[in-house]
């Protein structure tokens, strides 16, 4: 028989109905999830599975790591099982790979740790996290923009040469302009977030193919927020670059509060782990 | 890796559909997801440790990804100074500067990664350290520590 060990996805407050909950939802490995009680009469309950012991060894996991569809895989299951849990109760969602060598060790981490996940349960409780990003569009095809500038230079009578220098001119000024009123943006959703949100937390930038979104990620944020406050909040995000040209905002969520589940002081990353891009690289201060 | 994950991973939206239901996590994009499993959320020490070093190794890598993890290992990560689209950009110098950051940081990840190597002994101290939550009462929780 396959050795198996336990693979926690997260903390969580016990409510009625999870049962039927995780009774649809597939876990890591394609393994069914199950709670396991805090007991004594605590309202603690970690979500795990039974999964395959070779494959998450240390060493099993290193490797299993650096291949993009596994790690896709494990992450989308544990994702998917933290996700169907948060719509029922308040989840402190674990890092991936959280693995124990059986139920009894989950038990007792769950006991050692009460006291302080149920603090943090507290202070997420019928809140949800959001995610803003703010992109600085990609600028229309330099080919195509200075082509068509050129002819226009030339028929102002200048030069060739010229006129595609002034073309790149213009083009490198419309590149400032959107980061200025990326800069902009950013400011006007951090002051929505002041005014609506319990918590805000910084994410690196993304970058690379694995940045979906068209266009250059320079904001890469998560606010925390209650129910109530969550549609006010999205729908003031997104207004907040209509009137911005260069500039687009997308609103993912809601998440589980995933980037608020450590203590506050552990939570924020180094500073140059959170570039705000946008400022940065605007030359001029917005007025 | 033999299908490239770019070809893939182009095929997921880019945004959530569903601003208020809570159904979005097939179609979410892995760029997000990952970032919230790999870096958010508690850290807390299981009895199979996977160094979290590897993990923020991880992270840096996935930041930067192109083909494959192994693509860019290859051409030592800094795949994008040859990139013709990336160099000929009006911004060389922020580029150059954000560069030389990472440079430090794989370095210093990789340096701590060697000496996490050699003594078995400091491993548990750097696990926590790196963990973003040092908090004491984690030491208590794996039967290393035991």
């Amino acid at each position: 028989m396959t050795e198996r060990v336990a693979y926690a996805y997260a903390v969580l407050r016990a409510v009625e109905g999870l049962g039927t909950v995780l009774e649809g939802v597939e876990g890591v490995a394609g393994a069914p999830v199950r709670l396991l009680p805090e007991g004594s009469g605590g309202a603690l309950a970690a979500a795990v599975s039974s999964v395959p012991a070779r494959d998450f060894e240390e060493d099993a996991l290193r490797r299993h790591l650096e291949d993009l569809d596994w790690l896709e895989a494990v992450a989308r299951a544990h994702h998917g099982v933290i996700e169907a849990l948060g719509a029922r109760t308040t989840v402190l969602p674990m890092r991936l790979a959280t693995v124990y060598l059986d139920d009894g060790r989950v038990e007792a981490m769950l006991r050692a740790e009460a006291d302080e996940f149920s603090r943090t349960l507290r202070r997420l409780a019928g809140h949800l996290e959001w995610g803003v990003k703010i992109y600085v569009e990609p600028q229309p095809d330099t080919q195509a923009t200075g082509a068509s500038s050129a002819v226009a230079g030339t028929a102002d009578g200048l030069s060739p040469g010229r006129a595609y220098l002034r073309a790149r001119r213009s083009q490198r000024h419309s590149r400032d302009e959107s980061y200025r009123a990326a800069r902009q943006a950013a400011e006007r959703v951090e002051a929505i977030g002041r005014a609506l949100a319990a918590g805000h937390a910084r994410h690196r930038v993304q970058q690379g193919e694995l940045a979906a979104g068209a266009g250059e990620n320079v904001v890469n944020d998560a606010y925390l927020l209650s129910r109530d406050a969550a549609a006010e909040f999205r729908t003031r995000v997104l207004d907040a670059g209509q009137d911005l040209p260069g500039v687009r905002i997308d609103v993912t969520g809601p998440w589980a509060p995933y980037s608020f589940a450590a203590p506050p002081d552990a939570r924020s990353p180094a500073p140059d782990h959170a570039p705000d891009r946008a400022p940065d690289r605007a030359p001029d201060r917005a007025p | 890796m033999s299908e490239s994950p770019v070809d893939r991973l182009s095929t997921y939206p880019s945004r959530a559909t569903a601003p208020y239901g809570y159904d979005h996590g097939s179609s979410a994009n892995l760029a997000d997801i990952l970032e919230r499993v790999l870096d958010k959320g508690i850290v807390i020490a299981g009895d199979i440790r996977i160094n979290l070093l590897d993990i923020e190794l991880l992270t840096v890598k996935l930041r930067l990804i192109v083909a494959s993890v192994d693509k860019a290992r290859e051409m030592g990560i800094d795949w994008w100074e040859h990139d013709p689209s990336l160099s000929s950009r009006a911004d060389d110098r922020a580029l150059a500067e954000e560069n030389r950051r990472l440079h430090a940081e794989i370095e210093a990840l990789r340096g701590e990664r060697e000496l996490t190597r050699e003594e078995p002994g400091a491993t548990v101290e750097r696990r926590h350290r790196s963990s973003r939550r040092p908090s004491a009462p984690r030491r208590g929780n794996g039967i290393a520590d035991d």
